[in-house]
């Protein structure tokens, strides 16, 4: 009896829960919420839907179905319609490592891993130490001795012979190297209480920023030589890495900058009051907090400067543009503009897309460390 | 500075000035005088080593050059031009047609940048999705690819000039580009251009005017519809007025080209197009970040006043948002504006390939690329300080 004190006459069991209204859940609530909430939403999904309808079939068609499989001859892509794949498997190597001996292509594909290898593992905070300079240099210096070759039994390779992908990543990733510790100078140079830095390092900033990259590389390319002492002379490709030097020193020091101003003065002051001078402040307290917040920025500097590096090819350097260009203009080949450049674009896309999505997500890291 | 608290504490020697590194003020004009000196001397070597190889090679310094005779034809000029002219009227050609492909690719990509932001925040599950893949697609393939792969369109998929697509018309699509009849010259395109500027300044009085007389009275005056009727009307009025013209001047094929009409050519349809597509995707990432930068309570508070829809975004989300989209928005104008550059690599003749063919003739690289870089700075300069006013005119006004 207890038992039912408090139960009174409810049955005892329990009821089986109702389902719910079939449109509050499920797929049919979502389509209601997501692309019929409004007459005009309605409107629009519908005219997408079909506009979607018609694109993307003929577009997979030409991809994939109809594609001419590797191997076709390009009279037969020609006549066929479809992508012709086989531009891709017959001008790969030359896509990617351009002009480089064919036999010793294997070097560009090590430097490849090498240069890949190093930014993944920049990539990783736990590797955030002063060692992974040494790393970089060490790396840097096998790409180098894998180029050029000419020791450890390796023959020498000109650098006019370079091209493809592995110049398109040296000329970003020597050019940020390099650039990096010239901009932590120009930032800390703009923000310096010395009137006669401040100047310098602000015109030189503003100067490079206000003009296009184009007009930079085309001082690499003419002007150069006519700076340089009678005799001395460099090679294109290295003038061609110094006007990126410069062009990457100017826009980082601005990302920079910002991490610089967004340190609060207490930490400055702290470091006056331990008796630090200028340079152990910024290397032992200033710096390593302003770089840590600059890293999102930077890396996005970092992916346009590599989508950049394309523009060598008007100065007649064959990075992975170039060499895509130059095969497209082999007259048996000549037409498959589409396959080219939709196999580089992808190459590019890999790169940045991957780049931007590190960029965001280590934004949401520092995010989360500063929250309490 | 670090050391000031510490330095500045000790005594001055005795007898006056003191010459040890350790005073900050010394050490602060020692380090400036220093590197002043280390980059005046790397100047000095850099000119001097310049000036040596010019003589050595026999070339002329100076812009004298200019008032020489170009001998090189342009493709399309907004002025008149002949191969015949001086390298200085090839320089203003190559000037306006960067003005030209600027203005009109920073106007439409705003169009298009601020619709793709709108739509990524879309409650349409569809238009956001197509949206945000527009952007990430667009935003990571480097420009200049994407110019190329539109030139490459234009010209390799349209039919020669003598098989050319005759769609409407009058209007002709061919690898030379796309021809359209104009209206022909007539003296009521003048008047009609006055009628107009007239409308603008009769415009802006009115809205002078409403706007008092709401804040005196509270009374409301359809700004909208009567500015839309100024602007219409009075242009409408001079040309039916002026006998309505209707003559046209349509394109016709004369030996190997289209005479006649207005041509879009291939190259300014692929540089105006690729600029267009690519900074229209950071615009929309501009213009979405400013939205969300708006608090939600802000649209909630106006509704609550009864403040219709379009009226909240006019007149509470937008000026808010506008605040955080100015900023960004003027360094992608001016990336849009250096971007122009890459015309070189597709043929289009802007300045930089101007200025390239003329320092390839006359071997004056040093003038060529000053000037590159000289039009440049001005022209980014300028952006800068109409932006600079504009994001004045809108900043919050504090107390």
């Amino acid at each position: 009896m207890t038992d039912n004190v408090h139960t009174g006459n409810v049955p005892t069991g329990s009821i089986p829960d109702e389902r719910p209204p079939s449109n509050t859940v499920g797929p049919v609530a979502w389509l209601r919420n997501n692309l019929f909430n409004t007459w005009y939403n309605a409107l629009l999904t519908i005219l997408i839907a079909w506009l979607l309808f018609k694109a993307i079939p003929p577009l997979l068609d030409w991809l994939i179905f109809s594609a001419n499989s590797f191997g076709t001859p390009p009279q037969v892509c020609r006549q066929e319609g479809g992508a012709c794949w086989t531009f891709v498997s017959e001008k790969l190597r030359f896509v990617m490592f351009g002009t480089f001996p064919y036999d010793e292509q294997w070097r560009p594909l090590i430097t490849i891993v090498i240069i890949i290898a190093l930014v993944l593992a920049s990539c990783d905070r736990r590797f955030w130490k002063p060692w992974l300079a040494l790393v970089w240099i060490a790396g840097l210096s096998a790409v180098g001795v894998l180029m050029w070759g000419g020791v450890l039994g390796l023959t020498y390779v000109e650098n006019t012979l370079w091209g493809g992908l592995p110049l398109t990543l040296m000329l970003s990733v020597v050019g940020l190297s390099v650039a990096f510790p010239v901009s932590v100078l120009l930032a800390l140079g703009r923000r310096s209480q010395l009137p006669a830095i401040r100047v310098i390092s602000v015109t030189y900033i503003e100067l490079i920023r206000g003009v296009p990259l184009i007009s930079l590389l085309f001082m690499a390319s003419v002007m150069f030589p006519l700076f340089l002492p009678t005799g001395v002379n460099f090679d294109k490709l290295l003038r061609a890495q110094i006007a990126f030097i410069m062009f990457a020193a100017a826009y980082m020091a601005e990302a920079i900058r910002g991490g610089l101003q967004a340190i609060p003065k207490g930490q400055y002051e702290a470091a006056d009051a331990l008796g630090l001078n200028y340079w152990q402040a910024m290397g032992k307290i200033i710096l390593p907090q302003a770089l840590a917040i600059s890293i999102p920025p930077l890396v996005n500097t970092f992916i346009s400067f590599f989508k950049d590096t394309s523009l060598v090819i008007i100065i007649g350097l064959y990075d992975l543009l170039g060499t895509a260009k130059a095969a497209l203009s082999d007259p048996a080949w000549r037409g498959f503009y589409r396959e080219a450049y939709l196999f580089i674009g992808v190459i590019y896309w890999v790169f940045c897309y991957s780049m931007s999505k590190y960029s965001q997500k280590l934004e949401r890291d520092l995010r989360r460390g500063h929250r309490r | 500075m670090a050391s000031e608290t510490r330095d500045t504490a000790r005594p001055s020697a005795p007898g006056g000035v003191s010459f040890s590194l350790s005073d900050p003020t010394v050490r602060a004009v020692f380090y400036q005088v220093l590197v002043v000196g280390i980059v005046i001397a790397v100047g000095w070597f850099l000119i001097h080593n310049t000036l040596d190889n010019l003589s050595k090679r026999s070339i002329a310094t100076g812009f004298g050059f200019l008032d020489r005779e170009a001998s090189f034809g342009i493709g399309e000029s907004l002025i008149d031009y002949h191969p015949r002219d001086s390298y200085g009227r090839a320089f203003l050609v190559g000037v306006l047609n960067t003005l030209k492909v600027s203005i009109i690719g920073v106007v439409l990509a705003t169009v298009l940048g601020t619709l793709i932001g709108v739509a990524r925040l879309s409650s349409n599950w569809l238009i956001a999705k197509l949206a945000s893949t527009y952007v990430e697609i667009v935003r990571n393939i480097p420009p200049l690819l994407q110019l190329f792969f539109w030139y490459a369109l234009v010209s390799e998929s349209m039919p020669p000039v003598r098989q050319a697509l005759n769609p409407i018309p009058g209007v002709f699509l061919s690898q030379r580009g796309l021809f359209v009849p104009v209206p022909s010259a007539d003296p009521v395109w003048g008047t009609m251009g006055f009628a107009l500027a007239i409308g603008v300044i009769a415009v802006i009085f009115l809205r002078r005017w409403s706007k008092a007389r709401q804040e005196r009275t509270g009374q409301p005056f359809p700004i909208g519809t009567a500015s839309l009727g100024l602007l219409i009307g009075l242009p409408l009025v001079a040309y039916l007025v002026g006998g309505a013209p209707t003559a046209l001047d349509v394109p016709k094929l004369q030996g190997f080209n289209f005479v006649g009409g207005v041509v879009i050519t291939p190259e300014f349809f692929a540089i105006l197009v690729g600029l267009v597509v690519y900074t229209a995707a950071f615009i929309a990432e501009v213009v979405r970040s400013g939205i969300l930068a708006v608090n939600w309570g802000q649209t909630e508070a106006a509704r609550a006043l009864g403040i219709d829809s379009g009226k909240t975004l006019r007149l509470v989300v937008l000026p808010q948002a506008l605040r955080v989209i100015v900023p960004p928005l003027t360094s992608q104008y001016l990336n849009l504006t250096k971007n122009s550059s890459l015309a070189l690599a597709i043929g289009y003749p802007d300045l930089v390939s101007i200025a390239n063919t003329t320092l390839n003739q006359t071997g004056q690289a040093i003038e060529g690329v000053t000037m590159i870089m000289g039009t440049y700075l001005v022209i980014s300069l300028g952006i800068s300080i109409f932006m600079n006013w504009y994001n004045k005119r809108i900043a919050l006004v504090e107390r």
